[in-house]
C-alpha cells in the first residue's frame, strides 16, 4: 500500500513536481488495477488518502498563513453532502439521458459530482472567509469553529438530507485510484502555490502581517485565497468519503474531527507539507495498529501524541527544509529568482 | 509631497492623534520626536494606511490618500519600515528583498536594486541565502530598510530604526538613512526616540506630545530651543 502513496519529496526543490504528480497518479492507477488488498486494507488505504487532502489543504491555511482555522470538517460536510445529493438526486437523469449505467457515465458523474462539492465548499469558504478572516489568532480560531457547528446542525435540521438520521448514497464509486489521484493533485497545488512568486505572500502574512501590507501585500485578499482553495480541497475530500462510506451523518462532522485534521498538520509541522503527509499517514494508521489493545488504544493514542509535542514541538519534520543534491541544484542569480517561472 | 491636514485617529474612545497638520517638502529629511505614546508611530501607521484616519486629510503628491487601503498606497511610492524591524523570519534574506518589490511589474529588472542594497549593506549580500530570522537585530534593521528600497519609492518612512540595536549600528544605519536622502533623492519621514540623532540628520523636526503638534521648525533651530533641549535632549 506504500505504493500508493504520493512521493515524499515533493516538497521544495523537487526538480520534476509535473513528473512527481503523474508518476502518483499512475502508481495509484496501477495499484488499484492490479493489486487486490483484502476489503480492510483498501478501506485504511482511502482513509489515509482523505486525511492527506484533508490535512495538506488545511496547512495551506493554518500552516503556510498562519490563520488558525477551526472548521475544517465543515467544509468536507458541505462537500460531503452536496456531492451525495448530486448522485443521489441527479444520478438516475444522468444514465437515462446518456444511455445506462456504464464506466463512462459513472465515472463523468462522479468527477461532476466531487467538483460541485468542492465548488460549494469554496462558495462556503468565501462566505464564511470574507468578514471572519478580519479576526486574528483565537478570535478566527472560535468564529470558524462556531461555523463548522453551524453547518452541522444545519445538516442535522434538513430533512431531505436525511437530517439527524443520516443520508444514504446511492453509489460507492470512491477508489484508491480517484483518492490518490485527487491527493496528488493538492498536494501539487499546494507546493506550487507556496513556492511560486505569487505564493510567497502567504508566507509574508504568517510571518508578520504588519510588515506584508507595509510592502503591499493585500493581506486580506492572501487569506481569502487560502480559505477558499482550502475549501476548495475540503469539499472534495468529503466527496470521496461521501462515496466511499456510503452513509453520512451530521455526527461524522463535528468538532473533533476538525481537532483531528489539525492535530495532523501540528504534528506534522506547520508549514511543512511532507511532515504533514506523513502525519496523516501516521495518526490515520495508528488507530487501526492500536487495535489489539482495544481498550487502552485511545489511551496510548494520547500519550504518543502527547510525548511527540513534548519532543518535536516544532512537527515530525518542522525544521527540516528538503533541498535537491548539490548537484541537481541550478545557480540562480536574485533577477532569475524574481521570475515567476 | 506629503502633506497631513488635521488628521485625527482613535483608538476606540481614546484619541490617538488630535488634529495633526505637517508638511513633508521633497528631498527632506523630515523627524517626528517626542516621548512613549505621544503618537508618533500612530502617525506613519495612519499615512502608509495600516489605521484609517477619523477626520481630516492626507495628501501625498497632491493627491488624496487618506483611508486608501495601506497596498494601494506602497504602490504610489510611499514605503514604510515599522517599528520593531518585521521582516519576514521564515524566509531567505533574498526573498525579504524580492517581497520588497512584490508590487512592481518590472520584476524582470531588478538587478540595479539589488545591486544598490548589497553596495550599501554589504553584510546583507554575505547573507543574502540565510533566513532573516537569524540574522543580529542591526542586520535586520538594515534589511528591513533595504526591503522597502525595493519597490522604489519616493518617499521612505522609517519607524524608530535605532530601536534595540548595538549603538555602534545606529551610527552606521543613520550615515545610511542621510545617504538613501542624498544619493537617490528619496524623501523621509523619520520617527525617533532619539531626538538627538534624529535632529542631527534631519532637516526639519515636529515635536509630538500626547497627540498634538506643540512645535516645529527647521532642526538646528530645534535643537537650539530650551523647551526641546530639557524634554529630549537630555540637557
Amino acid at each position: 500500500m506504500s505504493l500508493s502513496s504520493p512521493p515524499a519529496d515533493r516538497q521544495k526543490g523537487s526538480a520534476y513536481p509535473k513528473l512527481w504528480l503523474i508518476a502518483a497518479i499512475i502508481a495509484s492507477l496501477l495499484v488499484s488495477q492490479f493489486v487486490h488488498l483484502n476489503p480492510y486494507f483498501s478501506i485504511v488505504v482511502i482513509n489515509i488518502g482523505i486525511n492527506i487532502i484533508l490535512a495538506v489543504s488545511l496547512n495551506l491555511v493554518n500552516g503556510y498563513t498562519g490563520q488558525f482555522s477551526l472548521g475544517h470538517a465543515g467544509f468536507m460536510a458541505i462537500g460531503a453532502y452536496s456531492a451525495a445529493a448530486v448522485t443521489s438526486f441527479g444520478g438516475a437523469r444522468w444514465f437515462d439521458s446518456l444511455g445506462g449505467v456504464n464506466n463512462a457515465t459513472t465515472t463523468s458523474l462522479f468527477i461532476v459530482a466531487l467538483t460541485i462539492g468542492g465548488l460549494a465548499a469554496a462558495l462556503a469558504g468565501l462566505i464564511v472567509g470574507v468578514p471572519s478572516l478580519r479576526l486574528k489568532g483565537d478570535y478566527l480560531a472560535i468564529a470558524t469553529l462556531g461555523f463548522g457547528e453551524i453547518i452541522r446542525v444545519i445538516i442535522q435540521n434538513t430533512e431531505t438530507m436525511g437530517g439527524s438520521r443520516g443520508f444514504s448514497v446511492s453509489g460507492i464509486y470512491t477508489t484508491i485510484f480517484w483518492t490518490y489521484t485527487v491527493a496528488a493533485i493538492t498536494v501539487y497545488v499546494v507546493v506550487n502555490l507556496v513556492n511560486s512568486a505569487y505564493g510567497r505572500g502567504f508566507l509574508t502574512v504568517r510571518d508578520d502581517e504588519i510588515a506584508a501590507e507595509a510592502i503591499g501585500v493585500n493581506t486580506t485578499k492572501y487569506k481569502v485565497v487560502a480559505f477558499v482553495l482550502a475549501s476548495f480541497f475540503a469539499g472534495i475530500a468529503g466527496g470521496l468519503y461521501a462515496h466511499f462510506i456510503g452513509y453520512l451523518t451530521p455526527e461524522g462532522f463535528g468538532f473533533m474531527k476538525s481537532i483531528e485534521i489539525i492535530v495532523m498538520v501540528i504534528l506534522g509541522g506547520m508549514g511543512n507539507t511532507v511532515g504533514v503527509i506523513f502525519a496523516a499517514v501516521l495518526l490515520t494508521i495508528l488507530p487501526e495498529v492500536l487495535r489489539p489493545v482495544q481498550e487502552y488504544r485511545m489511551v496510548i493514542y494520547s500519550l504518543m501524541l502527547i510525548i511527540l509535542m513534548l519532543t518535536r514541538p516544532q512537527g515530525l519534520f518542522g525544521g527540516i527544509t528538503w533541498r535537491r543534491p548539490a548537484w541537481l541544484r541550478k545557480k540562480r542569480t536574485p533577477v532569475e529568482d524574481g521570475n515567476p517561472a | 509631497m506629503l502633506e497631513l491636514r488635521e488628521i485625527t485617529v482613535n483608538y476606540g474612545s481614546i484619541v490617538a492623534l488630535h488634529e495633526i497638520s505637517l508638511k513633508v517638502e521633497q528631498g527632506d529629511i523630515v523627524t517626528l520626536i517626542g516621548a512613549n505614546g505621544a503618537g508618533k508611530s500612530t502617525t506613519l501607521r495612519t499615512i502608509s494606511g495600516l489605521l484609517k484616519p477619523g477626520r481630516g486629510s492626507i495628501l501625498y503628491e497632491g493627491e488624496e490618500i487618506g483611508g486608501e487601503p495601506a497596498h494601494k498606497i506602497v504602490a504610489r511610492g510611499l514605503s514604510h519600515v515599522p517599528e520593531g524591524r518585521m521582516i519576514f523570519a521564515n524566509l531567505s534574506v533574498q526573498e525579504n528583498l524580492m517581497m520588497g518589490a512584490y508590487l512592481r511589474k518590472d520584476r524582470a529588472k531588478l538587478r540595479n536594486e539589488f545591486d544598490y542594497v548589497f553596495g550599501m549593506f554589504p553584510r546583507l549580500q554575505e547573507r543574502s541565502r540565510q533566513v532573516a530570522g537569524t540574522l543580529s537585530g542591526g542586520e535586520q534593521q538594515m534589511l528591513a530598510i533595504g526591503r522597502a528600497l525595493m519597490s522604489k519609492p519616493r518617499c521612505l518612512m522609517l519607524d524608530e530604526p535605532s530601536l534595540g540595536i548595538a549603538p555602534i549600528l545606529v551610527k552606521t544605519i543613520f550615515e545610511k538613512i542621510r545617504e538613501i536622502n542624498k544619493s537617490l533623492g528619496i524623501t523621509v519621514l523619520l520617527v525617533e526616540q532619539n531626538a538627538n540623532l534624529a535632529l542631527e540628520v534631519s532637516h526639519y523636526g515636529y515635536v509630538l506630545e500626547t497627540g498634538r503638534i506643540i512645535l516645529h521648525d527647521r532642526s538646528e533651530a530645534l535643537r537650539a530651543n530650551e523647551k526641546v533641549k530639557s524634554a529630549y535632549l537630555g540637557g
